[in-house]
């Protein structure tokens, strides 16, 4: 069984939200069950601080040692911050998707939106577990 | 007792008689009855019958000679030979002669132990190979001055227009990418680049690199170093102009002449290209060669092609492997750079090894010599009051005469069997080698003095001529310093080295290599033995085509057999590789709408289940991929197939399809798919990767097809030499045959050819005569044999492993074509075990792996070839069985879910031999799983290799010897 926390949000991409102290600003990454399917992680492509996504727009790539995946923008917004920490070990994703192996942190542009994002039931749902 | 007088023999039973088919084809007659049994029929026509659709089905014997003996065909070959002229060629172009040390041509080219490997897929079973690979990436990084080289590309042409597709992957830039190209690269180089900038939309700008213009949009620029007329030229002032604008630079250039010169890398270069040929490798019309690239660190996600890796194995021991394979098209599909697949891995292990014996005082020796009886040629020219063009070269020359007195060197030069290269009317070329004499030079010299006597003694120009290369740019940083290119001096040490790393990998001359859609079949010593033969291999690609009337005789005869084995009307020679078949197939049919006016037409369908090339290729043709669904047994989905054709009606280009399926079955329904395709405007391109199951039983021509490809390296008998070379020719339908690929410098005879995909016009020649005396060895009922018993031996494997394993997708009576998916996927459940897990145990019974996880995730797909015996069947398919027997006591407990015979696998010599041992099952089950392999074994040299670690912490060169000690 893949860990799936109850606080956070989630796309049907395999990405998690998760709220930071600024209330404008969400920590993005892929899920425990979507780096247990990538297998070990080799290199992930991220952004810029700076550049900005629309939503479902491709932020990056992840890259394990047979697959390589486009990383999905679970929201409309701008990076504020890159995980800068992965360009040297990149299996702090596997180890830690929901801390310290985060991808990158997003300006939102409109939190409504967030609305639209999946419960940790529905995401629990969504890979049949 | 009575003198009985026997009777004379009729002559006619003196007739030779010696089938070879029955030399190539494994099984015997009574074991065919047998097999037959097995999967349920009564004879094989009713077998055959069953199997493929009858619509499509070859109701007459192809139209081929019958077959002939090993005997007959050598001396045909012979009598082929013979209508070649090796002349002395000083064409230069980026082919140089050369001396392959017989060391190497015994030991590497003539041996089936180096040339019938697969691509190092199972790392473990690959270390040779992979070791020798990893020393041609530190040669070329060495040389080059760039740290990140791959294994190995198709030619020097191809791997620049790899070159401009990574440059514009990495650029920034949105609009229209513009390249520039040195107007002063070989000629070949242009075209190819020109080619595959046009299907992309990158425009091309050709001119002296001292007038480009780095305005806004132009991506990077590629100049040749030295020049194709020899001038060695200072571009650190180009590199930075190029860099300040935010360009990429690739310099084209050449190894021997970089033992002496100032590496790429160190005057600013990005990225470097060329051909390793004059390493060993000799001309051979053409190829195969291997061509190198090399990048900085910056951009090496984005290089192209394989790169070897050092990582590590279960036991912490270095281990070399494939590296970063997430760049591959068969990863990355249409979103990948390029379609490459294959390397040159024979050519490129013959170069590393080339400089293995000699090292760098040899290299750089060899080097000084050409260089030097250059610069005499030059000395005597000058004094015959010729102008140089350039007062800077390595071993080139490019020589000022008038026009009228062109035409009568040449033909003095001819007359002396020499071949020199005209440049417009008023220049010629000469480029030296290393295996050119003072006798040749001065034969060379005569020739320029247009007299038969030499007016002077060379002497008399002076020994030592001073060296041609400016001061700024000789090479002052050392190279090759690893200790693998000091140790090999002797011949002793040489064949020792060479054998080692032989005895590391699995090849076919040890057990069968079932690797579906790899077709790997006996490659016969007869087949093999014209390629070194000098009338075949001596050859420059440009030699003029009165001399090389026995190279023409063969490629008709064998684009002939070609044409009726396929059904179709005209074949090209020059891909180099099944995925530039694609390409260049793919060309032929965009040109073929452009040339009808219909430039719309860019939507290519491929299905689900296409092999990841097949997308690459549409996308570097310039087109769309539209995915066609799979229906649940693997087929095309007919009615999605309907949908979206007519959705895209308008835009569609082409459908590219495998036949029979990448999933190992005759689909009923081609016909139907083809008709739809047609009715909606587009082609059918055939992707022929599984034509061993169609030769002499249906053609793609007749099913439907307008383009199809051949991988000759497959079905037609060329070794796969651990990982090529290749030949990928494309057959095509009459009203395509005007756009086949064209040639900058050789005529071809195409009305409206296409460009140039290979260097070569037609691209591998030295391995033709393989594909040509297979054909002529089998003749048309041996053919036809081979494929009915390739398709047999799959259907019997699946019969056999019933019970055993789920056969993914059969037909709906239950067969299969010439390979089997077995799906592997319910032990991750029921036992924790996956396909990988299986694959490697499969290497402790002395068996090379199936295909894994191709075309589906989870899954072995098993090719076993007609070639195979029925004993070594039999061998392969206990081991299946003993391995699910091994998941049995996993499942049932008996074994440890995390600690067993399979997920430690593959086990080494060194792990069961060791004092310690803390498995919980015996040594002998680990190492002697079966009595075949206590009778023989073929050991794994490393545990499993921990691809991971290896991709976070890339090593693509010789590491320091440190790192290879405990």
């Amino acid at each position: 069984m893949s860990n799936v926390p109850a606080d956070l949000l989630y796309t049907s991409d395999h990405e998690y939200v998760k709220k930071t102290s600024d209330a404008a600003v969400v920590q993005v990454g892929i899920t425990d069950y979507a780096q247990g399917e990538l297998g070990d992680v080799v290199f992930v492509n991220l952004p810029k601080v700076g550049d900005k996504f629309g939503e479902h727009a491709v932020f990056g790539t992840i890259e394990a040692v047979k697959a390589v995946s486009e990383l999905f923008c679970p929201l409309a917004g701008e990076v504020v911050e890159v995980n800068g920490a992965l360009d040297a070990d990149p299996a702090t994703v596997n180890g830690d998707p929901y801390g310290a192996g985060y991808l990158i942190k997003l300006r939102v542009a409109d939190a409504g939106a967030m609305s639209g994002l999946l419960s940790a039931e529905a995401y629990k749902k969504h890979i049949g577990e | 007792m009575p003198a009985t007088r026997t009777q004379a023999p009729p002559l006619a039973g003196l007739v030779q008689t010696e089938r070879f088919a029955s030399r190539h084809i494994g099984p015997r007659p009574a074991d065919i009855e047998k097999m037959l049994r097995t999967v349920g029929y009564a004879s094989m026509d009713a077998f055959i019958d069953a199997v493929i659709p009858e619509d499509i089905r070859l109701r007459r014997p192809l139209a081929l000679a019958p077959g002939r003996s090993e005997r007959e065909v050598l001396q045909e070959l012979r009598r082929i030979a013979a209508q070649n002229q090796v002349f002395r060629s000083y064409i230069g172009m980026g082919y140089s002669g050369t001396f392959t040390p017989p060391v190497i041509l015994r030991n590497i080219l003539e041996n089936p132990g180096w040339y019938t490997a697969y691509t190092p897929y199972q790392a473990e079973i690959a270390q040779g190979r992979l070791e020798a690979l990893l020393n041609f990436q530190t040669v070329v990084a060495d040389l080059t001055g760039l740290p990140v080289a791959n294994a190995s590309l198709l030619d020097e042409a191809t791997a620049a227009a790899e070159a401009m597709y990574m440059t514009v992957a990495v650029s920034t830039h949105t609009g229209t990418p513009v390249y520039l190209v040195d107007s002063r690269c070989h000629p070949q180089t242009i075209a190819v680049v020109q080619t595959r900038a046009e299907a992309r939309g990158i425009e091309v700008v050709v001119e002296d690199p001292e007038q480009f213009k780095f305005v806004p949009g132009v991506v990077g620029a590629l100049i040749q170093y030295p020049a194709t007329d020899g001038a060695v030229r200072d571009h650190r002032a180009f590199c930075e102009r190029a860099h300040a604008a935010g360009a990429l630079v690739t310099v084209a250039t050449d190894l021997l002449a970089l033992t002496l010169l100032s590496p790429p890398g160190e005057f600013g270069a990005d990225i470097a290209v060329g051909n390793s040929q004059r390493f060993g490798v000799p001309m051979g019309f053409g190829g195969p060669h291997a061509g190198f690239f090399a990048t900085g660190e910056a951009h090496k996600r984005f290089l192209p092609g394989r790169i070897i890796g050092l990582s590590k194995d279960a036991d912490g021991n270095p281990a070399l492997r494939m590296a970063l394979q997430t760049r591959e098209q068969h990863i990355r599909r249409d979103k990948a750079t390029s379609n490459i697949c294959t390397a040159q891995v024979l050519l490129a292990v013959m170069a590393s090894m080339y400089a293995v014996y000699h090292g760098p005082e040899g290299l750089t020796r060899i080097a000084e010599r050409v260089h030097a009886m250059t610069g005499l040629l030059a000395a005597a020219l000058r004094r015959l009051r010729y102008t140089l063009v350039n007062d800077s070269w390595f071993d080139t020359l490019c020589v000022e005469v008038e026009p009228w007195a062109q035409p009568r060197i040449l033909d003095h030069a001819r007359g002396r069997r020499i071949n020199l290269r005209p440049m417009g009317a008023n220049r010629i070329g000469i480029a030296l080698d290393e295996t050119v004499t003072l006798e040749d030079l001065a034969d060379l010299i005569s020739v320029f003095s247009l007299n038969e006597a030499l007016p002077y003694m060379l002497s008399e120009t002076g020994e030592k001529p001073a060296p041609a290369i400016p001061k700024a740019l000789r090479r002052t940083s050392a190279f090759l310093t690893h200790p693998v290119f000091h140790r090999h001096r002797s011949e002793t040490d040489m064949l020792r080295y060479m054998r080692k790393l032989e005895a590391r990998d699995l090849s076919l001359t040890s057990a069968m290599i079932p690797l579906g859609s790899c077709t790997m079949k006996l490659n016969a010593t007869t087949e093999m033995a014209a390629v070194s033969w000098r009338e075949f291999n001596r050859l420059h690609p440009f030699a003029p085509r009165d001399q090389t009337q026995g190279y023409q005789m063969l490629f008709r005869q064998l684009e002939a057999s070609l044409a009726e084995i396929t059904g179709f009307a005209a074949v090209s020679l020059q891909p180099n590789a099944g995925s530039q078949g694609e390409y260049a197939g793919l060309l032929v049919i965009r040109a073929y709408h452009q040339a009808r006016g219909d430039h719309g037409r860019t939507t290519c369908l491929i299905p689900m289940s296409a092999h990841g090339t097949n997308p690459a290729s549409a996308v570097m043709a310039g087109m769309n991929v539209v995915v066609v669904k799979s229906d649940p047994n693997g087929n095309i989905d007919v009615e999605d197939l309907k949908a979206k054709a007519a959705q895209h009606k308008d835009t569609l280009a082409a459908l590219m399809v495998t036949y029979p399926s990448t999933h190992g079955v005759f689909e009923a329904s081609i016909k139907n798919i083809c008709a739809i395709v047609h009715q909606h405007g587009g082609q059918v391109y055939m992707d022929g990767a599984n034509m061993n199951a169609q030769v002499g039983l249906c053609r793609p021509g007749d099913i439907g097809a307008d383009v199809c490809h051949l991988n000759l390296h497959k079905t037609f008998c060329i070794p796969h030499g651990g990982g090529g070379p290749g030949m990928g020719p494309i057959c095509v339908a009459a009203h395509l045959a005007p756009f086949l690929s064209g040639h900058p410098v050789v005529d071809l005879g195409h009305r409206q050819a296409s460009g140039a995909v290979s260097a070569a016009p037609w691209g591998s020649p030295s391995i033709l005569p393989i594909s040509w005396a297979y054909i002529v060895l089998m003749g048309s009922e041996g053919l036809t044999e081979a494929t009915k018993v390739a398709i047999l031996s799959a259907n019997y494997i699946a019969k056999r492993l019933e019970g055993s394993f789920e056969v993914l997708y059969t037909a709906p009576n239950g067969t299969v074509a010439h390979e089997c998916i077995v799906d592997t996927r319910p032990f991750k459940a029921s036992a924790g075990i996956e396909v990988e897990d299986i694959a490697k145990r499969i290497i402790d019974y002395g068996f090379h792996p199936p295909t894994v996880s191709f075309p589906v995730p989870g899954t072995l797909m098993i090719e076993p070839t007609e070639s195979e015996p029925l004993a070594e069947l039999d061998r392969f398919i206990e081991a299946l069985i003993a391995i699910r027997g091994e998941i049995r006591e996993v499942e049932e407990g008996k074994a440890d879910r995390d600690n067993n015979v399979l997920t430690n696998a593959p086990h080494t010599m060194q792990r069961v031999i060791a004092d310690g041992w803390d498995r919980p099952y015996s040594r002998e089950l680990a190492a002697f799983p079966s009595a075949a392999t206590r009778e023989h074994k073929s050991w794994p040299t490393v545990g499993r290799v921990d691809g991971a670690y290896g991709d976070r912490n890339l090593v693509c060169t010789c590491p320091p010897v440190v790192s290879y000690g405990s």
